[in-house]
């Protein structure tokens, strides 16, 4: 088995500069504007976590892993070829040679045990620490006990022996994150906090100005270790750009990305006219929107209201309320997830059916509640429907519409917030494996105080399935692995903590002047666009 | 004079520790835990507790406060919580155009609320009073965000005169001050027009106009003195009401001030940028007011500062 997965890996190592050759054709050099309504917050891999400086931080730096662009297939990057042991407990990873920082230092493998570390570490104060849980050693280190990570060791410059503590099939994904990325140590120890801000990695692209609420600019890094990438020479982002001024520049010609979804003033207006026919990419997302039900406080302690809950919202409806930029959603995973079950149908839309269940569960008039979502729009328009929808059951439920943190904090209290509109608080995956919808938003870990399970759904044989499915660290089992996470997202629908209510679509808006697959537009992990691969026609010109 | 500086500045002490003091104590008061929103939701609860325990989230209000405060003393704003920043050099990066936009947005508003205030005054009761009142009231009720994108596309898409993004020369701060201009204008006109009409009753100005002096004359000769001081007041508000921002002519005009800094954090709980904001702009209003105190005497003499 060991040999066999080197051979798989060699052939995945092939594979990708095959992939950037049969794309050489596309003109390298010119730059691209991408608008932001907020100010990037921070460029440091082990801290950054919104969606905005997610993919800028992909550009700068690297990990052991990432993924073909546009896809969601793992593949080797500052690693060339890995080994996995035949326990499924220790990874060998085998560094490229010739790899450099922006500041000219090559790469070793002691930056990577280095940055994973750094991480991990409680001085950090990294959102990213959790998920490196499986690594040999984390409890102590995490805790701030030991120097650093015992399963992480460097025989040598090129190699980095990484020991889990238990077999975790996920374990590849986590070295394609931002938090594992490659960050040089002498660097980061001058500068401290204000390494997010003077970031300096591998990646495509490197920083060269920051001028704080105005712009950013990225210069291509002529040593990145992929030929022929980044396409672009530079990419400026303008920042502090209301999204409906960012739009009319847009139809002025002067800026190359929309950052920001188009606003959904003008967005049927945008997606009708003909001049933009083919400049409008619209791509799936690995979000969905769903409405938690707190299984702890009666009646949602009763499944039958649960599932009239289900049946009692007019999805269809919902998704118009947004301008038809989501589909409406049946199970917990999106579509583009590997698991998503495809035949299956989920609860109708029944409103009688809805009402019928409700009084066998006891509740012939409907019953008071609370629905809680976040004030932004279209959480509260999106909350009133879901309101009116249940009203017509006789489900009455009292709206409270209030700022982020507060709807978060009242999701993690025990015995709080009957039901939850997810809006503007949704999971949208950190890698795209099925497992990363389960943990803390449905399996036990996470229905503590301060948990993000806020249906306080607790299943151990669900658990129990899913620690099962995660010790399938054998590629050949693959699919296997993938049928069974299918089966444990079915289940829950069975139990129906949740009403899944749509899954959200991308829709990137780019100018004339830039090109590339379209998948680069609406890449599963780069939002907006796949900064790296996309290219300016106009270049050399 | 001096004692008199002393004396307020003594009091601009206290009011600001006032205000920092509430401040913490609202964010203290909100249901929602800074250290979480840090954590992301991936953390476990171990996690979320050591960041606690690192920002010192888990000690006493009130010491937390103290610390904050001999922080402060020292000239330390801390750092931000989701940029690990320091606040102080935050708020150094808005302040340049923070001011610019204050003094183009009171620049607009003085230039078209005198005008409109002195004209409304002397055809009191008649047609152009009554379409100035008016044109002020609108002025006034308009939502910002719609009047800015309604000059930027007249201006910057239609007539192609003005660049449509944010920040650099003049040109691009005409929109976002003129927009200013034209929301405060009305507060400007309207106090104009009743200051106004109260000094034209007095006996002084019917002596003028005996004498024979001309209505332009008397107006702005002999009223204008008399009647800006509420003005002069208005315009100390201000200053303190454009250093805490102007969000939604920030947001529309891509201006990097620190209205768009403030409401950033506040969506994402940054308490070390908010407490940053709320003392720039209670520092600001303080001085703000101070200014329009010192400026008096000089246009009215029979105002003596005293301690």
């Amino acid at each position: 088995m060991h040999k066999m997965l080197a051979a798989g890996v060699a052939v995945m190592a092939l594979a990708a500069p095959m992939i950037a050759a049969a794309q050489d054709d596309a003109p390298t050099g010119g730059s691209m504007i991408v608008t932001y309504n907020d100010d990037v917050s921070t460029l440091d891999p082990a801290i950054g976590y919104d969606w905005q400086n997610w993919s800028i931080i992909k550009s700068i730096f690297d990990g052991l892993m990432d993924y073909e662009p546009g896809t969601t297939v793992l593949v080797p990057d500052l690693a060339e070829s890995y080994e996995l042991s035949d326990d499924g407990l220790t990874y060998t990873f085998h560094l490229r040679d010739g790899i450099t920082f922006h500041n000219g230092r090559p790469l070793t493998s002691a930056d990577i045990k280095y940055s994973i570390e750094r991480a991990v570490n409680p001085d950090t104060l990294s959102p990213g620490q959790g998920f490196f849980w499986m690594i040999e050693g984390f409890d102590a280190a995490a805790a701030g006990e030991a120097d650093g990570l015992s399963g992480i060791e460097t025989p040598d410059d090129r190699t980095v022996v990484i020991r889990l503590s238990t077999p975790n099939a996920t374990f590849l994904h986590v070295m394609a994150l931002n938090f594992s990325f490659a960050v040089p140590r002498e660097v980061v120890e001058e500068l401290g906090p204000d390494f997010g801000r003077n970031p300096v990695g591998t990646g495509a692209f490197k920083l060269t100005e920051w001028s704080l609420g105005q712009h950013l600019i990225l210069d291509r890094n002529e040593n990145y270790h992929i030929p022929g990438v980044p396409k672009l020479d530079r990419i400026v982002f303008e920042v502090g750009q209301d999204p409906s001024v960012a739009l009319l520049r847009m139809e002025n010609g002067e800026v190359d990305i929309l950052g920001d979804p188009i606003p959904s003033a003008r967005f049927v207006e945008v997606m009708e006219n003909p001049d933009y026919e083919g400049r409008i990419i619209e791509g799936g997302q690995l979000h969905t929107g769903y409405l938690t039900m707190n299984v702890q406080m009666a009646p949602f302690d009763d499944v039958r209201v649960r599932r009239a809950v289900n049946m009692a919202i007019n999805k269809d409806r919902i998704v118009r309320i947004v301008n038809g930029r989501a589909v409406p959603a049946n199970q917990p995973l999106p579509p583009a997830m590997p698991g998503y079950a495809e035949d299956y149908e989920g609860y109708p839309y029944d409103p009688e059916a809805a009402k019928a269940l409700l009084a066998e569960a006891g509740y012939p008039d409907g019953f008071d509640t609370q629905l809680y979502a976040m004030n932004t729009d279209p959480n509260p328009r999106i909350a009133q429907a879901i309101q009116q929808d249940l009203a017509a059951v006789g489900i009455r439920a009292e709206l409270l519409t209030l700022a982020q943190s507060t709807v978060i904090d009242a999701g993690g209290q025990p015995n709080t917030a009957p039901m939850i509109w997810s809006g503007g608080m949704g999971w949208i995956a950190d890698f795209p494996d099925p497992s990363n919808f389960y943990g803390p938003i449905l399996g036990c870990g996470g229905a503590v105080q301060g948990g993000w399970n806020w249906a306080w759904y607790c299943n151990e044989e669900l658990d129990a399935k899913a620690a099962e499915a995660d010790a399938m660290t054998d590629p050949a089992r693959g699919e296997e692995r993938i049928a069974l996470w299918r089966d444990i997202y079915l289940q829950i629908m069975e139990d129906a903590p949740w009403a899944p209510i749509f899954n959200e679509q991308r829709f990137t808006f780019r100018s004339e002047r830039i090109g590339g697959e379209d998948s680069y537009f609406v890449d599963p992990v780069h939002i907006p666009v796949n900064y790296d691969h996309v290219h300016a026609l106009d270049a050399g010109q | 004079m001096a004692a008199f500086l002393a004396r307020r500045l003594g009091q601009a002490v206290l009011i600001v520790a006032g205000i920092t003091l509430i401040t913490f104590l609202l964010m203290y008061l909100i249901p929602a835990d800074p250290a979480r929103m840090i954590a992301g939701r991936n953390a476990p609860q171990s996690t979320v507790e050591s960041i606690r325990q690192q920002l010192g989230l888990d000690r006493p209000i009130v010491e937390q406060y103290l610390i904050y405060l001999s922080n402060l003393l020292q000239g330390d704003l801390g750092r931000s919580y989701m940029q690990r920043t320091e606040v102080g050099e935050l708020l150094w990066s808005r302040l340049p155009a923070t001011l610019e936009l204050m003094a183009g947005g009171i620049f607009f508003e003085l230039l078209i609320g005198i005008p409109a205030g002195l004209a409304a005054a002397a055809y009191r009761g008649r047609l152009p009073d009554r379409v100035i009142m008016v044109a002020a009231f609108v002025g006034v009720s308009a939502p910002q965000f719609l009047v800015g994108i309604l000059l930027l596309y007249v201006f910057a898409v239609e007539l192609d005169w003005l660049p449509l993004r944010g920040y650099g020369g003049l040109d691009n701060l005409l929109l976002p001050a003129l927009t200013l201009g034209i929301l405060g204008g009305g507060w400007y006109a309207r106090m104009m027009r009743s200051s106004m009409v109260d000094v034209l009753r007095r006996d002084y100005i019917r002596t003028a106009r005996a004498k024979g002096a001309g209505a332009g004359r008397i107006l702005v000769v002999h009223g204008l003195r008399n009647a800006i001081l509420p003005i002069v007041a208005m315009i100390g508000l201000d200053i303190g009401i454009f250093m805490s921002g102007v969000v939604v002519v920030e947001s529309v005009f891509g201006w990097p001030g620190i209205g768009q800094l403030a409401w950033q954090a506040i969506q994402r709980l940054d308490i070390p940028i908010i407490m940053g904001v709320t003392l720039i702009a209670a520092l600001a209003i303080v001085l703000g007011n101070l200014l329009a105190d010192m400026v008096a005497p000089l246009i009215d003499p029979r105002i003596r500062l005293r301690a």
